[in-house]
């Protein structure tokens, strides 16, 4: 296991070569710039030329790769082009904790809430309530993120009242474990829905197939009860495709907030990724693409090393 | 000899699209104590039903048990609660199915999965459930029990698979071992063994098996009785040396003639032409009349009752009934 895994590791260096050289030249090839951006249109065409030499915009864009993998590899991902002075891993470290917290706590809510409703739907197929938990379900994956975040800000917030429009916590004030998790609820709420419906389906289909089984069938005959013959029997080789999707899943947590975070000013990741990608603030790009990479590569492990904790058969 | 399970006119039937489709259509059978009945018939002639419904394992919706008593030990438990039905099922009841290789949990032990049997019904420690396991599992004859017993399902063939079912089945020492095509899957040498254990470990505990099979080779070999279905019903009955001597009803005949023959010099296989009608379409009068090479008009009109012959064995057929009458 342990060898597997260093192997899946070295195996995945390539990979992330690969994915940086595709993205640097993506970028690249956009049109505009970090100086577009910045500067003042009546600026002289020497000053521009001047900022363009210092950040070394100017090169040809393969030694700017080599500049940048270079420095990478030394743990520094240069500064950001926009904002000037500052580090990019300054700009990320300090939104990281946002954004984790908001995944974290919406892939929880999908989590707890998905599972076992998929299971209860393959215990009881085509009740009334399996129907309302489809119906619910495709409404869930049919409604745009960044619609039903307003759709709740306007609910919410400013009919109601009871939740904060956005943010992390109230501005200027001490902290307070209530204070966040009142701003939290909403964002996670919206954020939790895609996940979960997906999540529903998925678990309904692999526990409607698990039920089927033979095995089933004699953990029945021994004369357990339903739960227990659910519980027992059956979560544990339903979970197996689930797996896979948890894995698909892991990369999300970089980027796959930015609609839901801009929708509810939540300072984290996906917004920074919107911004510098609309200012081609290109270390910022490219340090938020290798993480995501990075991700990625965790993603598949993890779930490729959960497979052998929930299915003997697997061996590495 | 005592009963230990009487079925009286089990009626188990499927509803399809509002139809009624009676897969098994007024059964009876009795197995008495320590008594091997084997149940025989083609596929599609109701006998894993019947067996599922003595279980009362068959899937509803959409299917049911709408008529009939199922006695063991002199309850009827068509009429008992789940939970009371729970305390039997694998305690005095056990089954083992045809699919040795899928029938096992792949994610649990083969030691867990005969331990939980033993802690549930028998109330065991774990402790002692797992010594018992080892022994269950000398028993069925694996000589490294102990390593084998934190194993899973996946390291074992077929053969040894059915063998841990059979451990799991008997660890309870039920008093009735329901086993269905047990060795249907198997290659015939281990057919041999599977059928071998399962004889001894009866004697020893006195337990009464039945045995579903389309394969009369098995039940030459295991059965002191012998139940031929056609169609959800019973058309036979005999003990087995009297069924193998002189098989009454034409469809037994049948069965007996597609027996390949050993010294027999045989082009072809004698096969019964046609085949078992699905359910929604059974025949007005005799089920099996359309196959039947000695059929008459009244086979074609008049439902056949199962009467009894000899004192000790029946059969559903006019031929007989009428024979029986003018003796």
């Amino acid at each position: 296991m342990v060898s597997y895994i260093f192997r899946r590791t070295l195996m995945a260096i390539p990979l992330l070569l690969g994915i940086t050289i595709l993205s640097f030249a993506i970028i690249k090839a956009a049109p505009g710039g970090p100086v577009a951006m910045l500067m003042d249109p009546k600026m002289k065409a020497s000053d521009r030329e001047k900022f363009e030499e210092k950040y070394g915009l100017n090169d040809p864009v393969y030694v700017q790769y080599f500049k940048w993998l270079g420095n990478m590899a030394k743990g520094d991902f240069g500064e950001s082009l926009i904002k000037r002075g500052t580090p990019v891993s300054e700009l990320i470290l300090n939104r990281l904790p946002n954004t984790l917290l908001l995944m974290t706590v919406s892939f929880l809510l999908a989590v707890l809430i998905a599972i076992p409703i998929g299971i209860y739907s393959a215990m009881r197929p085509y009740s009334p309530l399996d129907y309302t938990f489809t119906v619910g379900s495709f409404l869930g994956v049919a409604t745009p993120n960044f619609w039903f975040g307003l759709i709740l800000i306007m609910f919410f917030s400013v009919t109601l009242g009871w939740f904060p429009t956005g943010g992390v916590a109230t501005l200027n004030a001490p902290f307070s474990l209530w204070d966040r998790i009142h701003h939290l609820i909403l964002p996670a709420l919206v954020l939790a829905t895609a996940d979960l419906a997906a999540l529903t389906r998925y678990t309904r289909s692999s526990m409607l197939d698990v039920l089927k089984q033979d095995y089933i069938r004699t953990a029945k005959s021994k004369g357990f009860k339903e739960k227990k013959v659910v519980i027992k029997h059956g979560i544990r080789n339903g979970m197996i495709p689930i797996i896979t999707l948890f894995g698909l899943m892991l990369p999300s947590f970089i980027g796959g907030a930015a609609i839901t975070e801009k929708v509810f000013a939540w300072p984290g990741l996906g917004q920074l990724f919107i911004d510098s990608a609309f200012q081609r603030d290109y270390p910022v790009i490219m340090a938020l693409t290798v993480i995501s990479a990075v991700f990625v590569v965790i993603g598949n492990l993890l779930a490729d090393i959960l497979y052998a904790i929930f299915d003997p058969r697997i061996e590495y | 000899m005592t009963a230990l399970l009487e079925v009286k006119n089990l009626k188990t039937y499927f509803k399809k699209k509002k139809v009624n489709i009676p897969a098994v259509d007024g059964v009876d059978l009795k197995i008495n104590k320590g008594e091997t009945v084997a149940l025989v018939g083609e596929s599609g002639s109701g006998k894993s039903i019947t067996s599922l419904s003595i279980m009362r394992l068959i899937p509803s919706p959409p299917g049911e048990i709408v008529d009939g008593e199922i006695l063991f030990d002199g309850k009827d438990i068509v009429k008992l609660t789940e939970n009371d039905m729970c305390k039997i099922r694998g305690n005095d009841i056990s089954m083992i199915f045809q699919e040795p290789m899928t029938s096992l949990n792949p994610v649990l032990t083969i030691g867990e999965q005969i331990i939980e049997v033993l802690m549930y019904h028998q109330k065991m420690s774990k402790s002692t459930a797992r010594n018992r396991a080892i022994e269950m599992l000398e028993l069925v004859g694996f000589s490294r029990a102990k390593a084998l017993i934190d194993d899973y399902p996946h390291r074992l063939s077929g053969g040894m698979r059915q063998r841990v079912m059979i451990a799991i089945a008997m660890s309870c020492n039920p008093k009735l071992l329901i086993a269905d095509e047990p060795t249907t899957a198997l290659d015939v040498t281990i057919q041999a063994q599977i059928l071998d254990l399962m004889k001894d470990l009866s004697k020893k505990s006195d337990t009464s098996i039945l045995i579903i099979t389309h394969d009369l080779g098995v039940v030459s070999e295991v059965a002191d009785r012998v139940v031929v279905m056609y169609c959800g019903q019973v058309v036979e009955e005999a003990s087995v040396d009297d069924l193998f001597d002189e098989p009454l009803h034409p469809y037994t005949t049948g069965l007996m003639g597609s027996i390949p023959s050993l010294d027999g010099d045989v082009e072809r296989l004698y096969s019964i032409e046609g085949t078992v009608p699905p359910p929604e379409h059974f025949p007005v009068g005799c089920r099996f009349a359309p196959r039947c090479p000695h059929a008459f008009d009244r086979c074609r009109n008049e439902d056949p009752s199962l009467i009894t012959i000899k004192g000790s064995r029946s059969v559903r057929c006019f031929l007989h009934g009428d024979k029986e009458a003018t003796l």
